[in-house]
Protein backbone atom coordinates (compact mmCIF):
# COMPACT_ATOMS: atom_id res chain seq x y z
CA UNK A 1 0.00 0.00 0.00
CA UNK A 2 1.37 3.39 -1.02
CA UNK A 3 2.48 5.55 1.89
CA UNK A 4 0.48 8.70 2.59
CA UNK A 5 2.54 11.85 2.66
CA UNK A 6 1.78 15.28 4.08
CA UNK A 7 3.61 18.59 3.96
CA UNK A 8 5.83 17.60 6.90
CA UNK A 9 6.89 14.22 5.55
CA UNK A 10 6.90 14.96 1.82
CA UNK A 11 10.39 16.34 1.11
CA UNK A 12 12.25 13.87 3.24
CA UNK A 13 10.47 10.87 1.72
CA UNK A 14 10.93 12.03 -1.85
CA UNK A 15 14.63 12.86 -1.44
CA UNK A 16 15.32 9.48 0.18
CA UNK A 17 13.83 7.56 -2.75
CA UNK A 18 15.87 6.89 -5.87
CA UNK A 19 12.72 6.88 -7.97
CA UNK A 20 9.29 7.60 -6.61
CA UNK A 21 5.78 8.15 -7.83
CA UNK A 22 3.28 10.33 -6.00
CA UNK A 23 -0.44 9.95 -6.59
CA UNK A 24 -2.35 13.19 -5.87
CA UNK A 25 -5.92 12.17 -5.12
CA UNK A 26 -9.09 12.83 -3.13
CA UNK A 27 -11.86 10.74 -1.63
CA UNK A 28 -14.59 12.29 -3.83
CA UNK A 29 -12.68 11.90 -7.10
CA UNK A 30 -14.03 8.86 -8.92
CA UNK A 31 -11.25 8.56 -11.52
CA UNK A 32 -8.80 8.61 -8.57
CA UNK A 33 -10.61 5.65 -7.08
CA UNK A 34 -10.59 3.87 -10.44
CA UNK A 35 -6.84 4.39 -10.54
CA UNK A 36 -6.38 2.87 -7.08
CA UNK A 37 -6.43 -0.83 -8.07
CA UNK A 38 -4.20 -0.06 -11.07
CA UNK A 39 -1.64 1.60 -8.79
CA UNK A 40 -1.84 -1.27 -6.30
CA UNK A 41 -1.01 -3.76 -9.04
CA UNK A 42 1.83 -1.62 -10.36
CA UNK A 43 3.20 -1.29 -6.85
CA UNK A 44 3.30 -5.07 -6.49
CA UNK A 45 4.99 -5.47 -9.88
CA UNK A 46 7.55 -2.72 -9.38
CA UNK A 47 8.38 -3.45 -5.76
CA UNK A 48 11.93 -2.43 -4.89
CA UNK A 49 12.37 -0.44 -8.09
CA UNK A 50 10.16 2.53 -7.33
CA UNK A 51 8.55 3.89 -4.17
CA UNK A 52 4.83 4.60 -4.22
CA UNK A 53 3.37 7.53 -2.29
CA UNK A 54 0.01 9.28 -2.11
CA UNK A 55 -1.03 12.83 -1.27
CA UNK A 56 -4.62 13.62 -0.34
CA UNK A 57 -5.23 17.07 -1.87
CA UNK A 58 -8.11 17.83 0.52
CA UNK A 59 -5.81 17.45 3.50
CA UNK A 60 -2.76 18.92 1.78
CA UNK A 61 -3.81 21.85 -0.41
CA UNK A 62 -0.32 23.40 0.03
CA UNK A 63 1.33 20.42 -1.67
CA UNK A 64 -1.23 20.46 -4.48
CA UNK A 65 -0.60 24.18 -5.01
CA UNK A 66 3.18 23.73 -4.84
CA UNK A 67 3.07 21.31 -7.77
CA UNK A 68 0.49 23.34 -9.70
CA UNK A 69 -2.11 20.61 -9.59
CA UNK A 70 -5.48 21.58 -11.06
CA UNK A 71 -6.79 18.17 -11.93
CA UNK A 72 -6.76 14.82 -10.20
CA UNK A 73 -5.68 12.14 -10.38
CA UNK A 74 -2.22 13.50 -11.17
CA UNK A 75 0.86 11.31 -10.83
CA UNK A 76 4.24 12.94 -10.27
CA UNK A 77 7.41 10.96 -10.89
CA UNK A 78 10.51 12.01 -8.95
CA UNK A 79 14.09 10.94 -9.53
CA UNK A 80 16.44 11.63 -6.63
CA UNK A 81 13.98 14.16 -5.28
CA UNK A 82 13.47 16.05 -8.53
CA UNK A 83 10.22 15.96 -10.52
CA UNK A 84 10.87 14.37 -13.92
CA UNK A 85 7.39 13.69 -15.22
CA UNK A 86 3.74 14.40 -14.61
CA UNK A 87 0.88 12.17 -15.72
CA UNK A 88 -2.56 13.76 -15.58
CA UNK A 89 -5.82 11.83 -15.52
CA UNK A 90 -6.78 8.17 -15.45
CA UNK A 91 -4.58 5.92 -17.58
CA UNK A 92 -4.71 2.26 -18.47
CA UNK A 93 -2.30 -0.04 -16.70
CA UNK A 94 -0.26 -0.84 -19.82
CA UNK A 95 0.18 2.84 -20.60
CA UNK A 96 1.31 3.64 -17.07
CA UNK A 97 3.73 0.73 -17.10
CA UNK A 98 5.49 2.06 -20.17
CA UNK A 99 5.45 5.67 -18.94
CA UNK A 100 6.92 4.73 -15.57
CA UNK A 101 9.43 2.15 -16.83
CA UNK A 102 11.49 4.76 -18.67
CA UNK A 103 12.57 6.16 -15.30
CA UNK A 104 13.65 2.88 -13.71
CA UNK B 1 -9.38 -7.30 -3.88
CA UNK B 2 -11.60 -6.72 -6.88
CA UNK B 3 -9.29 -8.16 -9.54
CA UNK B 4 -9.41 -11.57 -7.93
CA UNK B 5 -13.18 -11.92 -7.74
CA UNK B 6 -13.67 -13.51 -11.13
CA UNK B 7 -13.34 -17.17 -11.76
CA UNK B 8 -12.82 -18.03 -15.39
CA UNK B 9 -14.17 -21.28 -16.69
CA UNK B 10 -11.89 -24.20 -16.00
CA UNK B 11 -9.67 -25.61 -18.75
CA UNK B 12 -10.33 -22.78 -21.21
CA UNK B 13 -13.92 -23.85 -21.59
CA UNK B 14 -15.74 -21.80 -24.20
CA UNK B 15 -18.03 -19.16 -22.73
CA UNK B 16 -21.61 -18.80 -23.92
CA UNK B 17 -21.56 -15.05 -23.54
CA UNK B 18 -18.87 -12.45 -22.96
CA UNK B 19 -19.95 -8.90 -22.18
CA UNK B 20 -17.47 -6.07 -22.66
CA UNK B 21 -18.22 -2.89 -20.74
CA UNK B 22 -18.78 -1.58 -17.24
CA UNK B 23 -21.70 0.85 -17.44
CA UNK B 24 -25.50 0.54 -17.24
CA UNK B 25 -25.78 -1.31 -20.59
CA UNK B 26 -23.17 -3.91 -19.67
CA UNK B 27 -24.47 -4.51 -16.14
CA UNK B 28 -28.08 -4.81 -17.27
CA UNK B 29 -26.99 -7.22 -20.03
CA UNK B 30 -25.18 -9.17 -17.31
CA UNK B 31 -28.29 -9.37 -15.11
CA UNK B 32 -30.43 -10.60 -18.01
CA UNK B 33 -27.66 -12.91 -19.21
CA UNK B 34 -27.23 -14.51 -15.79
CA UNK B 35 -30.98 -14.97 -15.33
CA UNK B 36 -31.16 -16.56 -18.80
CA UNK B 37 -28.65 -19.14 -17.61
CA UNK B 38 -25.86 -17.97 -19.89
CA UNK B 39 -23.38 -17.45 -17.02
CA UNK B 40 -21.72 -14.51 -18.82
CA UNK B 41 -18.17 -13.35 -18.23
CA UNK B 42 -18.12 -9.57 -17.90
CA UNK B 43 -15.04 -7.51 -18.76
CA UNK B 44 -15.89 -4.30 -16.95
CA UNK B 45 -12.43 -2.77 -17.37
CA UNK B 46 -10.39 -0.61 -15.03
CA UNK B 47 -12.81 2.24 -15.75
CA UNK B 48 -15.78 0.17 -14.61
CA UNK B 49 -18.75 2.32 -13.69
CA UNK B 50 -18.57 4.28 -16.90
CA UNK B 51 -19.58 7.87 -17.49
CA UNK B 52 -21.90 7.98 -14.47
CA UNK B 53 -18.80 8.09 -12.29
CA UNK B 54 -18.12 11.56 -13.62
CA UNK B 55 -21.51 12.90 -12.60
CA UNK B 56 -23.10 14.03 -9.36
CA UNK B 57 -26.81 13.56 -8.86
CA UNK B 58 -28.89 11.48 -11.28
CA UNK B 59 -32.53 12.47 -10.92
CA UNK B 60 -34.15 10.74 -13.86
CA UNK B 61 -33.50 7.06 -13.19
CA UNK B 62 -36.82 5.45 -12.16
CA UNK B 63 -37.05 4.34 -8.53
CA UNK B 64 -34.30 6.80 -7.53
CA UNK B 65 -35.67 10.38 -7.28
CA UNK B 66 -32.10 11.48 -6.57
CA UNK B 67 -28.99 9.33 -6.45
CA UNK B 68 -25.28 9.99 -6.96
CA UNK B 69 -24.07 8.59 -10.31
CA UNK B 70 -21.29 6.54 -8.67
CA UNK B 71 -23.77 5.13 -6.11
CA UNK B 72 -26.17 4.10 -8.87
CA UNK B 73 -23.35 2.22 -10.63
CA UNK B 74 -22.29 0.57 -7.38
CA UNK B 75 -25.86 -0.67 -6.92
CA UNK B 76 -25.93 -2.10 -10.45
CA UNK B 77 -22.59 -3.79 -9.91
CA UNK B 78 -23.75 -5.21 -6.55
CA UNK B 79 -26.85 -6.55 -8.27
CA UNK B 80 -24.68 -8.41 -10.81
CA UNK B 81 -22.39 -9.74 -8.08
CA UNK B 82 -25.36 -10.83 -5.96
CA UNK B 83 -26.63 -12.92 -8.87
CA UNK B 84 -23.22 -14.57 -9.06
CA UNK B 85 -21.89 -12.55 -11.99
CA UNK B 86 -18.24 -13.03 -12.89
CA UNK B 87 -16.75 -9.55 -13.36
CA UNK B 88 -13.19 -8.93 -14.53
CA UNK B 89 -12.00 -5.41 -13.68
CA UNK B 90 -9.36 -5.32 -16.39
CA UNK B 91 -9.21 -3.95 -19.91
CA UNK B 92 -9.77 -6.03 -22.99
CA UNK B 93 -6.87 -5.45 -25.34
CA UNK B 94 -7.93 -7.30 -28.45
CA UNK B 95 -11.05 -8.81 -29.90
CA UNK B 96 -10.89 -11.20 -32.83
CA UNK B 97 -14.21 -11.69 -34.59
CA UNK B 98 -12.71 -13.41 -37.65
CA UNK B 99 -12.77 -16.87 -36.08
CA UNK B 100 -15.50 -18.65 -34.16
CA UNK B 101 -15.88 -18.88 -31.23
CA UNK B 102 -14.87 -15.23 -30.89
CA UNK B 103 -11.59 -14.49 -29.14
CA UNK B 104 -11.18 -11.83 -26.45
CA UNK B 105 -7.68 -11.08 -25.15
CA UNK B 106 -7.02 -9.48 -21.78
CA UNK B 107 -3.60 -9.03 -20.18
CA UNK B 108 -1.97 -11.92 -21.94
CA UNK B 109 -4.86 -14.36 -21.62
CA UNK B 110 -7.28 -15.45 -24.34
CA UNK B 111 -10.96 -16.10 -23.70
CA UNK B 112 -13.39 -17.69 -26.17
CA UNK B 113 -17.11 -17.16 -26.48
CA UNK B 114 -20.03 -18.18 -28.69
CA UNK B 115 -21.61 -14.75 -28.38
CA UNK B 116 -20.53 -11.25 -27.51
CA UNK B 117 -22.20 -8.11 -26.23
CA UNK B 118 -20.36 -4.86 -26.80
CA UNK B 119 -21.30 -2.19 -24.28
CA UNK B 120 -18.09 -0.19 -24.11
CA UNK B 121 -19.83 3.17 -23.96
CA UNK B 122 -18.45 6.53 -24.93
CA UNK B 123 -15.84 8.97 -23.76
CA UNK B 124 -16.00 12.77 -23.56
CA UNK B 125 -14.92 14.70 -26.64
CA UNK B 126 -12.36 17.50 -26.65
CA UNK B 127 -12.49 20.64 -28.79
CA UNK B 128 -9.30 19.55 -30.55
CA UNK B 129 -7.39 22.83 -30.17
CA UNK B 130 -3.59 22.45 -29.74
CA UNK B 131 -3.49 24.73 -26.70
CA UNK B 132 -6.45 22.93 -25.17
CA UNK B 133 -4.60 19.61 -25.39
CA UNK B 134 -1.42 21.19 -23.99
CA UNK B 135 -3.27 22.58 -20.95
CA UNK B 136 -5.30 19.51 -19.96
CA UNK B 137 -4.94 19.27 -16.20
CA UNK B 138 -3.63 22.82 -16.10
CA UNK B 139 -7.03 24.43 -16.15
CA UNK B 140 -8.56 22.45 -19.01
CA UNK B 141 -10.81 19.63 -17.85
CA UNK B 142 -13.70 17.44 -18.92
CA UNK B 143 -14.73 16.47 -15.42
CA UNK B 144 -16.29 19.25 -13.38
CA UNK B 145 -16.93 17.05 -10.34
CA UNK B 146 -13.28 15.92 -10.33
CA UNK B 147 -11.57 19.22 -10.88
CA UNK B 148 -14.07 21.88 -9.76
CA UNK B 149 -12.41 21.76 -6.33
CA UNK B 150 -9.33 23.53 -7.72
CA UNK B 151 -11.35 26.49 -8.97
CA UNK B 152 -12.88 27.78 -5.75
CA UNK B 153 -13.38 31.52 -6.09
CA UNK B 154 -11.96 31.57 -9.63
CA UNK B 155 -13.57 32.31 -12.99
CA UNK B 156 -14.30 29.38 -15.24
CA UNK B 157 -15.94 28.67 -18.60
CA UNK B 158 -18.02 25.68 -19.62
CA UNK B 159 -18.43 24.85 -23.33
CA UNK B 160 -21.45 22.92 -24.58
CA UNK B 161 -25.21 22.92 -24.74
CA UNK B 162 -26.27 19.47 -23.59
CA UNK B 163 -27.14 17.91 -20.25
CA UNK B 164 -23.50 17.54 -19.21
CA UNK B 165 -22.74 21.19 -19.89
CA UNK B 166 -25.77 22.31 -17.81
CA UNK B 167 -24.87 20.01 -14.93
CA UNK B 168 -21.25 21.11 -15.03
CA UNK B 169 -22.18 24.81 -15.06
CA UNK B 170 -24.58 24.37 -12.12
CA UNK B 171 -22.04 22.36 -10.16
CA UNK B 172 -19.22 24.81 -10.82
CA UNK B 173 -21.40 27.79 -9.85
CA UNK B 174 -21.24 26.48 -6.27
CA UNK B 175 -17.47 26.80 -6.28
CA UNK B 176 -16.33 29.36 -8.82
CA UNK B 177 -16.83 33.12 -8.56
CA UNK B 178 -18.26 33.28 -12.06
CA UNK B 179 -19.19 30.72 -14.70
CA UNK B 180 -19.42 31.51 -18.41
CA UNK B 181 -21.47 28.99 -20.36
CA UNK B 182 -20.49 29.11 -24.01
CA UNK B 183 -22.67 27.49 -26.65
CA UNK B 184 -22.45 27.59 -30.42
CA UNK B 185 -26.21 27.87 -30.94
CA UNK B 186 -28.94 30.04 -29.43
CA UNK B 187 -30.82 27.13 -27.88
CA UNK B 188 -29.71 24.29 -25.62
CA UNK B 189 -30.11 20.59 -26.25
CA UNK B 190 -30.40 19.78 -22.53
CA UNK B 191 -33.69 18.86 -20.86
CA UNK B 192 -35.78 21.80 -19.64
CA UNK B 193 -35.27 21.52 -15.91
CA UNK B 194 -31.50 21.52 -16.30
CA UNK B 195 -31.71 24.57 -18.58
CA UNK B 196 -33.88 26.38 -16.05
CA UNK B 197 -31.40 25.68 -13.27
CA UNK B 198 -28.67 27.31 -15.34
CA UNK B 199 -30.71 30.26 -16.58
CA UNK B 200 -31.91 31.16 -13.10
CA UNK B 201 -28.45 30.99 -11.51
CA UNK B 202 -27.08 34.54 -11.14
CA UNK B 203 -23.48 33.27 -11.16
CA UNK B 204 -23.82 31.73 -14.63
CA UNK B 205 -23.43 34.01 -17.63
CA UNK B 206 -24.61 32.44 -20.87
CA UNK B 207 -22.85 33.33 -24.10
CA UNK B 208 -24.83 32.07 -27.09
CA UNK B 209 -23.79 31.61 -30.73
CA UNK B 210 -20.13 31.46 -29.79
CA UNK B 211 -17.26 29.03 -30.04
CA UNK B 212 -13.93 28.75 -28.26
CA UNK B 213 -11.15 29.31 -30.81
CA UNK B 214 -8.10 29.23 -28.53
CA UNK B 215 -6.99 28.61 -24.98
CA UNK B 216 -4.59 31.21 -23.57
CA UNK B 217 -1.80 30.81 -21.03
CA UNK B 218 1.69 29.35 -20.80
CA UNK B 219 1.83 27.14 -17.74
CA UNK B 220 -1.84 27.39 -16.83
CA UNK B 221 -5.07 28.54 -18.37
CA UNK B 222 -5.29 32.32 -18.15
CA UNK B 223 -8.10 32.88 -20.58
CA UNK B 224 -9.89 31.77 -23.72
CA UNK B 225 -10.55 33.31 -27.09
CA UNK B 226 -14.16 33.16 -28.20
CA UNK B 227 -15.77 34.02 -31.50
CA UNK B 228 -19.36 35.07 -32.06
CA UNK B 229 -20.58 33.05 -35.06
CA UNK B 230 -23.14 35.66 -36.09
CA UNK B 231 -21.13 38.88 -35.86
CA UNK B 232 -17.72 37.27 -36.39
CA UNK B 233 -16.47 39.30 -33.45
CA UNK B 234 -13.61 37.76 -31.45
CA UNK B 235 -12.74 38.52 -27.86
CA UNK B 236 -10.72 37.23 -24.94
CA UNK B 237 -12.34 36.06 -21.73
CA UNK B 238 -10.28 35.95 -18.58
CA UNK B 239 -10.85 32.53 -16.96
CA UNK B 240 -8.65 30.15 -14.99
CA UNK B 241 -10.57 27.03 -15.94
CA UNK B 242 -12.15 25.63 -19.09
CA UNK B 243 -14.54 22.70 -18.80
CA UNK B 244 -15.29 20.99 -22.08
CA UNK B 245 -18.70 19.29 -22.32
CA UNK B 246 -19.41 19.14 -26.04
CA UNK B 247 -20.43 15.52 -26.38
CA UNK B 248 -18.98 12.07 -26.62
CA UNK B 249 -17.25 9.64 -28.94
CA UNK B 250 -17.99 5.90 -28.83
CA UNK B 251 -15.29 3.55 -27.49
CA UNK B 252 -15.13 1.32 -30.55
CA UNK B 253 -11.43 1.27 -31.49
CA UNK B 254 -11.23 -2.45 -30.56
CA UNK B 255 -13.74 -3.31 -33.27
CA UNK B 256 -12.50 -1.12 -36.12
CA UNK B 257 -12.50 -3.02 -39.40
CA UNK B 258 -14.39 -5.91 -37.79
CA UNK B 259 -17.86 -4.42 -37.45
CA UNK B 260 -19.83 -1.95 -39.53
CA UNK B 261 -19.67 1.53 -38.05
CA UNK B 262 -20.80 4.96 -39.13
CA UNK B 263 -18.43 7.87 -39.82
CA UNK B 264 -18.32 8.79 -36.15
CA UNK B 265 -17.42 5.28 -35.02
CA UNK B 266 -20.86 4.28 -33.71
CA UNK B 267 -21.62 0.60 -34.27
CA UNK B 268 -24.39 0.09 -36.78
CA UNK B 269 -27.07 -2.37 -35.68
CA UNK B 270 -30.11 -3.89 -37.33
CA UNK B 271 -33.15 -5.38 -35.58
CA UNK B 272 -32.18 -3.37 -32.49
CA UNK B 273 -28.94 -4.90 -31.17
CA UNK B 274 -27.57 -7.10 -33.96
CA UNK B 275 -24.25 -5.91 -35.39
CA UNK B 276 -22.93 -6.75 -38.85
CA UNK B 277 -21.37 -9.90 -37.35
CA UNK B 278 -23.75 -12.70 -36.41
CA UNK B 279 -23.50 -13.50 -32.72
CA UNK B 280 -22.13 -10.07 -31.82
CA UNK B 281 -24.57 -7.63 -30.23
CA UNK B 282 -24.12 -3.99 -29.25
CA UNK B 283 -25.85 -1.97 -26.55
CA UNK B 284 -25.84 1.50 -25.02
CA UNK B 285 -23.76 4.51 -26.01
CA UNK B 286 -21.69 2.58 -28.58
CA UNK B 287 -24.87 2.47 -30.66
CA UNK B 288 -26.94 5.31 -29.29
CA UNK B 289 -25.90 8.73 -30.54
CA UNK B 290 -29.23 10.30 -29.74
CA UNK B 291 -30.56 9.62 -26.24
CA UNK B 292 -27.44 8.81 -24.18
CA UNK B 293 -29.27 8.21 -20.92
CA UNK B 294 -28.44 5.68 -18.23
CA UNK B 295 -31.95 4.23 -18.39
CA UNK B 296 -31.82 3.93 -22.19
CA UNK B 297 -28.43 2.21 -22.02
CA UNK B 298 -29.84 -0.19 -19.43
CA UNK B 299 -32.74 -0.97 -21.76
CA UNK B 300 -30.34 -1.67 -24.60
CA UNK B 301 -28.42 -4.02 -22.32
CA UNK B 302 -31.54 -6.04 -21.56
CA UNK B 303 -32.37 -6.23 -25.28
CA UNK B 304 -28.86 -7.36 -26.22
CA UNK B 305 -28.88 -10.13 -23.62
CA UNK B 306 -32.28 -11.38 -24.77
CA UNK B 307 -31.07 -11.29 -28.37
CA UNK B 308 -27.92 -13.20 -27.41
CA UNK B 309 -30.07 -15.79 -25.64
CA UNK B 310 -32.24 -16.19 -28.72
CA UNK B 311 -29.19 -16.52 -30.97
CA UNK B 312 -27.60 -19.16 -28.74
CA UNK B 313 -30.82 -21.08 -28.42
CA UNK B 314 -31.29 -21.11 -32.22
CA UNK B 315 -27.76 -22.49 -32.52
CA UNK B 316 -28.48 -24.96 -29.71
CA UNK B 317 -25.58 -23.49 -27.75
CA UNK B 318 -27.53 -22.37 -24.70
Amino acid sequence: MAKDLNKESFDQAISKSKVSIVDFWAEWCMPCRMLEPVMEELEKELKGKIDFYRVNVDENPELAARFGIESIPTLFIFKEGKPVDEIIGFRQKRELESLISQYI
Amino acid sequence: MEGESHKANQNNEIEKLIIIGGGPAAYTAAIYGIRSGLNPLIFAGYEHGGQLLLTTYVEDFPSYPSILGPDLMKKMEDHVVKLGGRIVYKDVEKVDLSSYPFKVSCEGKDYFSYSLIIATGAKPRWLGLPNEQRLIGKGVSNCAVCDGFFFKGKKVAVVGGGDTAMEDASYLANLASEVYLIHRRDTFRAVEYRQEKVKSNPKIKIIYNSVVTDVLGNEKVEGIKIKNLITGEEKDLEVQGLFVAIGHDPNTALFKGQLEMDNNGYIITTEFTKTSKEGVFAAGDVVDKKYRQAIVAAGWGAMAALDAREYLSNKKLN
